[in-house]
């Protein structure tokens, strides 16, 4: 499947930065001491239900207070400052459109309101990015969720936004339009525009995006490539999957090697628990090559978004 | 017309609230056609119908139908995140809004008000009560989408201000009508065409001050708390 209308890069880029934020209801701590800066690219914003994601996003786009801290983007904030939505589009999780129009009537309500200056060819242009032309002349109210998801992003993207923040934006989304969305926000990112997405899925964050913000209890708990931060959390050992010519023999060698916590063999090949992520990888071909052992299969088995995100909840 | 008010419009003949504002404006007329055709004196039944129902009664609740429905309806579904994610600034948002409100409010009850003054007394009472009505509309929206922002429940808390404010104490405690829109648009009609059928304490100077504060005041409220507009969040 290809998307049918390929979003055009945006003449500048735009940072969203979030320095010290906190939001609390009462004695309710949403979101605690958040910093973070989003650049072009795509970003999952991941955390359990509850983590404070919600909120976090609301702040960034301007529709609820930080507490303490500020939200900003290209150094203007966000907060009582209608302006930033010349380069801002939100998708919210709530589910709300005027299910009285249709999604052209809808999208080209939302040009003229931004009031760009072919508010039509900019509709026309914001619905074949989210291929909805066969749909867009029938009432908002008759749509699939699926549809109407796709209809409020493409009224989020019609003024072009250098920045797009989505609340759970593939809810309600059956298999195609999820892989036509993740195609969407991929290209978004690759032209330069900062895309930032809330999920619980874990799949569809590790599908979209690498870089990740996990949110725990309201707080920032990791940040950035998860594959590289899951490699930061030395205190839990790496586990590895490796085939080789000969297991056994390369499980005794490997027992002997430092950066080795624990060898299993099975049936399948070995699982190996390393200590050292680096000095294990350096230390395998050298202890095969001396024992004329082949390694048929290197396979990293905790290094999914899953691991990391099981290990960061835990924590 | 607007993007705003055109969304608004449509949104507000598209729920099936609008069809509570029927009724009350067709009473109003049959009520004031029964009476005249009966022989009833207009001294016998103007005051309780063209006052105790039509400027009590009808222009209350139809703009607080209409003045929630602009603003707080949509503000209870979250369409209003739509108009809000935009540039516009926010009095281009809520004059657009008390616009719809208030012309439709005065539709709605000045064409009812004009009939039943008519058959009362005179065209020139007719057109008095709908120029008054038209302008009680205006300050009764500004009041009205001015509570949508300022409380979750701006239909009860219009219905305290209407029928405990001006229903109950207005008629107590004269004193209380100085903050009574009905008496501002009684004192009004009455000054445009002079009849025993409309009485106040009200002097025209403070109804033609304390309309244009009410209007001017709470739709400044209305832009000010439509800027710090804020959404729940999953927490709270």
């Amino acid at each position: 499947m290809t998307t049918t209308s390929n979003p055009a890069p945006p003449t500048t880029t735009s940072t969203l930065t979030l320095t010290g934020v906190s939001r609390w209801y009462g004695n309710v701590v949403a979101v605690n001491d958040v910093s973070m800066s989003l650049g072009p690219g795509v970003t999952g914003l991941l955390g359990p239900n509850g983590a404070g994601k919600t909120t976090l996003l609301h702040m960034m786009a301007g529709f609820l207070a930080p507490s303490r801290g500020q939200v900003t983007l290209d150094g203007r904030p966000t907060w009582r400052n209608p302006a930033v939505y010349r380069q801002l589009g939100l998708v919210s999780e709530r589910e709300a459109v005027h299910s009285f129009l249709t999604a052209y009537e809808y999208v080209l309500a939302t040009a003229k309101l931004h009031k760009l200056p072919d508010p039509q060819a900019a509709a026309r242009r914001a619905i074949a990015m989210v291929e909805m032309e066969s749909a867009q002349d029938r009432r908002i109210g008759t749509y699939s969720k699926g549809m109407r998801q796709r209809a409020r992003v493409a009224a989020a993207l019609v003024h072009e936004p250098q920045v797009l923040l989505l609340d759970e934006p593939f809810n309600g989304m059956d298999p195609r339009q999820r892989l036509h969305m993740m195609e969407l926000l991929h290209s978004l990112g690759d032209a330069g525009r900062t895309i930032l997405f809330s999920s619980h899925i874990l799949e569809e964050v590790e599908q979209v995006s690498g870089t990740v913000q996990v949110m725990v209890a309201g707080r920032l708990a990791a940040s950035g490539d998860f594959r590289t931060i899951r490699r930061l959390m030395t205190n839990r050992p790496h586990v590895f999957a490796v085939r080789s010519t000969d297991d056994r023999a390369l499980a005794v060698a490997l027992m002997a090697e430092p950066s080795v916590s624990g060898v299993e063999l099975g049936r399948d090949g070995l699982t190996v628990r390393a200590g050292d992520y680096g000095a294990f990888t350096r230390v395998l071909p050298k202890v095969a090559l001396a024992r004329g052992i082949r390694v048929r299969q290197l396979l990293p088995e905790d290094e999914s978004l899953e691991s990391v995100f099981s290990y960061l909840v835990e924590a | 017309m607007s993007t705003v008010c055109w969304i608004t419009a449509r949104g507000l003949f598209g729920r099936r609230r609008f069809l509570l504002l029927l009724p009350l404006p067709v009473l109003l007329v049959v009520l004031a056609v029964l009476s005249r055709g009966l022989g009833v004196p207009p001294s016998s039944w103007g005051p309780p119908v063209l006052v105790g129902l039509g400027l009590a009664v009808v222009l209350p609740v139809v703009a607080l139908i209409v003045g929630t429905g602009v603003l707080g309806a949509e503000i209870d579904d979250g369409t209003v995140v739509h108009v809000l994610t935009t540039p516009l600034p926010r009095w281009q948002i809520v004059l657009p809004k008390l616009a719809v409100a208030a012309g439709v409010t005065a539709i709605t009850v000045a064409v009812p008000l004009f009939v039943a003054g008519l058959l009362a007394d005179s065209v020139r009472l007719g057109l008095a009560l709908a120029v008054a009505a038209s302008i009680g509309a205006l300050a009764y929206s500004a009041l009205f989408v001015a509570a949508s922002l300022l409380t979750r429940r701006p239909v009860l808390l219009g219905l305290v201000y209407v029928l405990i404010w001006e229903g109950l104490l207005g008629n107590v405690i004269t004193g209380t009508r100085v903050l009574s829109i009905q008496h501002y648009v009684i004192a009004l009609a009455d000054r445009l065409a002079p009849t025993n059928l409309l009485e106040t304490t009200v002097s025209v100077p403070v109804a033609v001050v304390m309309t244009a504060l009410v209007s001017i005041g709470f739709t400044v409220l209305a832009i000010d708390r439509l800027r710090a507009f804020s959404v729940a969040g999953e927490t709270s």
